[in-house]
């Protein structure tokens, strides 16, 4: 497949569900989703079109905490970025760890670090942070203080 | 049933990034399940980085890892570009790539010499650290420092590579050649080193995109992917070179796709160093803003792809700087490459992801039930070089020979 | 010179622990023992247990998991002890300092004889630093 067949089919599959879709550059797309269609875009992008999970961005910002799920083309040498953003009071995500296992760890760094609760993750503990660290404390906001 | 019995490996260790916890449970000699804790190195750069500028933010990222030390600012500077479109003269990329590769090197050595070392091969440990010396050397002459070269800026090259250093960098180059190939003979010939790594450790070409493992460890499994081609960057798509790839996922693979490596290596630094003989200058553009935006960089480090995602918001510091460095992806594999091994080799297993060799310096047994220390450290190293002295036995061979005609 | 000195002074058993380093001294305090350096040959070696330790030497910042164990760790070495700082996190912290995960400099929890300055000190800095030490506890 190539880069415009893979974005067409992306854009086809989601249809409606894409709030919003940012070319930036040949090489960056940015698509964002609804938090409860992180699942069904993940299963797209993994299972069917074959992309590789690099890596996922919490970012805190002053509206909203936003997730950012990095996946790579390589043969077609892109990456395309779903987003999306939770409510900044209670961010609530379903986990994508049973899509794809490599999820695993990033989405424990999320909840210890930024506070984001993956409902279903299979074992959601510290993974970074000492286990003593105290409860509703999470670095990455915007807000902490030592 | 047999009784269940927890070793653990670390937590912290002496040699390599990323002090780590591994908890082996194993029954009897067999590991049955892998439980990785981490933490013991978390400095929270991501939240320091944002009160740094853009230059500095360099400077921090050099210090995630004193191995892939040009690695990260790489990825690093490339988000900040992407993040501003800003654009890189061409002399400078020629300049990243050579130090990038110089960097997989010296790394690649380390890593074999410790792979040496646990497979009781002191020998190899000692000889391909002793030529990591050069390439260190190299890099002092280039940059000023044998470790933490700060080359690296957004916008090109801290500092250039001189026309009179590069006949001196070519003649230490070409006196890494006939090391190298001894190291490839010592690995690839060695009936001993097959019969401790081949089938060892495997992690299947599905398990590999499952886990979503980058670099060595998933080229040694069938995934062919490296971001130097995938994704190019720097000079890597100027020049020409190849991807290694294995088919067995097995220790003797990550080896061997290592060693064949050093060559690609080589291969790219001296076409780097022709095209700095012609290519003019200037080595850095001198970006003076970088614009609301966000950017995502990535590099191919010795490790794996290294990720770095930079959100500007106009002002002189990341708003927002997501970093993740290769092992993060690879060592979780250990889960499924260790499973079903004996406990000699599960140092050589943990080890083959090149993750934090040194963890095993620390290793020690614990009976789940009593808490009651049984092996220490050194005693589990020493049941694998006890493995290889009894193979040797029964093979009849004496190990690897170093001739070294320098 | 007490006996204890003496016999500490003479062939140096040293244990190496990296606290949340970059492992870049990590790797230079191992040069330092590999072909090129070679200080084995004054009978330096790097032991794998700190209870067979004349010296410690650390590296990098200790955060909140790291730090607690160092402390263990000093408590089971035998005394006397020589501690070393090798490189300036040890010391200050240097770019780190401002992080969430640590609290203060490991010289405030255990007492720390001397620093090798550097990011990373070169190997060449670390062997000084030893030859003066030695000749410090002597008295010379």
């Amino acid at each position: 497949m190539t880069r415009e067949e893979i974005v067409a089919q992306i854009k086809e599959r989601l249809g409606a569900k894409i709030v919003d879709f940012h070319e930036k550059s040949a090489k960056r797309y940015y698509v964002e989703v609804r938090p409860e269609d992180v699942p069904e875009a993940t299963r797209l992008i993994h299972k069917e079109l074959g992309a590789r999970f690099q890596i996922a961005s919490g970012v805190d910002t002053p509206t909203a905490i936003e997730i950012l799920y990095h996946w790579a083309f390589d043969q077609q040498g892109f990456v395309v970025t779903i987003r999306t953003k939770l409510d900044r009071e209670h961010p609530e995500i379903e986990s994508v760890s049973s899509i794809c296992t490599g999820t695993e760890w990033i989405e424990r760094e999320m909840w210890e670090l930024l506070g984001v609760h993956f409902k279903n993750h299979p074992d959601l503990r510290h993974l970074l942070l000492d286990d003593n660290w105290p409860e509703g404390k999470y670095p990455l906001r915007r807000d902490y203080e030592k | 049933m047999a009784k269940t019995t927890i070793v653990p490996i670390g937590p912290y260790h002496a040699l390599q990034e990323e002090p780590e916890f591994f908890k082996l449970h194993v029954e009897g000699e067999k590991v049955v399940h892998l439980d990785i804790e981490l933490g013991y190195n978390h400095r929270g750069i991501e939240k320091l980085s944002e009160s740094k500028t853009f230059e500095e933010t360099v400077f921090l990222v050099e210090r995630i890892c004193g191995i892939c030390s040009c690695s990260h600012p790489i990825a690093c500077v490339q988000a900040v570009e992407d993040a501003g479109d800003i654009e890189v003269p061409e002399r400078a990329l020629y300049i990243r790539s050579t130090i990038g590769e110089l960097e997989r090197i010296h790394s690649h050595l380390l890593w074999l010499g410790l792979a040496g070392h646990f497979l009781g091969f002191n020998t190899v440990w000692m000889w391909s650290w002793r030529y990591r010396e050069d390439v260190l050397d190299i890099l002092e002459l280039i940059s000023g420092n044998r470790n933490h070269y700060a080359m690296m800026k957004p916008g090109g090259v801290r500092r250039d590579i001189k026309a009179e250093d590069l006949p001196a960098i070519r003649k230490m180059l070409d006196g890494l050649k006939g090391p190298i190939n001894l190291f490839k003979g010592a690995v690839i010939d060695d009936p001993l080193i097959h019969a401790r790594t081949e089938g060892v450790g495997v992690l299947t070409k599905a398990q590999a995109i499952d886990y979503c493992v980058v670099g060595p460890t998933a080229r040694a499994s069938g995934v062919a992917i490296d971001v130097r081609r995938d994704h190019p960057h720097a000079a890597y798509g100027l020049v020409d070179w190849d991807v290694v790839v294995m088919q067995h996922g097995d220790v003797y693979d990550k080896a061997i796709v290592r060693v064949l490596e050093m060559f690609e290596s080589i291969r790219i630094i001296e076409q780097c160093l022709e095209k700095l003989k012609t290519v003019p200058g200037p080595v850095d553009s001198n970006p003076k803003e970088v614009k609301p935006g966000e950017g995502i960089g990535h590099y191919e480090a010795p490790r794996g792809e290294v990720f770095h995602y930079i959100r500007s918001d106009g002002s002189n510091r990341p708003a927002r700087h997501k970093v993740r460095a290769p092992s993060f992806m690879n060592v979780v594999s250990n889960r499924v490459a260790v499973l079903g091994e004996t406990v000699a080799d599960a140092t050589i297993i943990l080890a083959a992801v090149d993750p934090c060799y040194c963890c095993t310096e620390r290793m020690a047994v614990v009976d789940a039930g009593t808490g009651r220390k049984v092996l220490s450290s050194q005693e589990l190293i020493r049941l694998s070089q006890e493995k290889t002295e009894r193979l040797k036995k029964e093979l009849g061979h004496e190990g690897p020979k170093l001739k070294l005609e320098r | 010179m007490s006996f204890a000195i003496q016999a500490l002074t003479r062939s140096l058993n040293v244990f190496h622990v990296a606290g949340s380093a970059c492992n870049n001294c990590d790797i230079e305090i191992l040069d330092v023992l590999t072909p090129r350096y070679d200080v084995e040959r004054f009978g330096i070696t790097l032991v794998g247990s700190i209870k067979h330790a004349d010296v410690l030497l650390l590296s990098g910042i200790f955060n909140k998991k790291s730090a607690v164990r160092l402390k263990h760790l000093y408590e089971q070495a035998p005394k006397p002890i020589v501690v070393v700082g090798i490189g300036g996190c040890p010391a200050t912290g240097l770019m780190f300092r401002d992080s969430y995960n640590w609290d203060v400099p490991p010289g405030e929890y255990i007492p720390i004889d001397a620093y090798v300055g550097g990011c990373p000190p070169k190997p060449e800095a670390m062997i000084s630093a030893i030859v003066k030490l030695i000749g410090k506890l002597r008295g010379g």
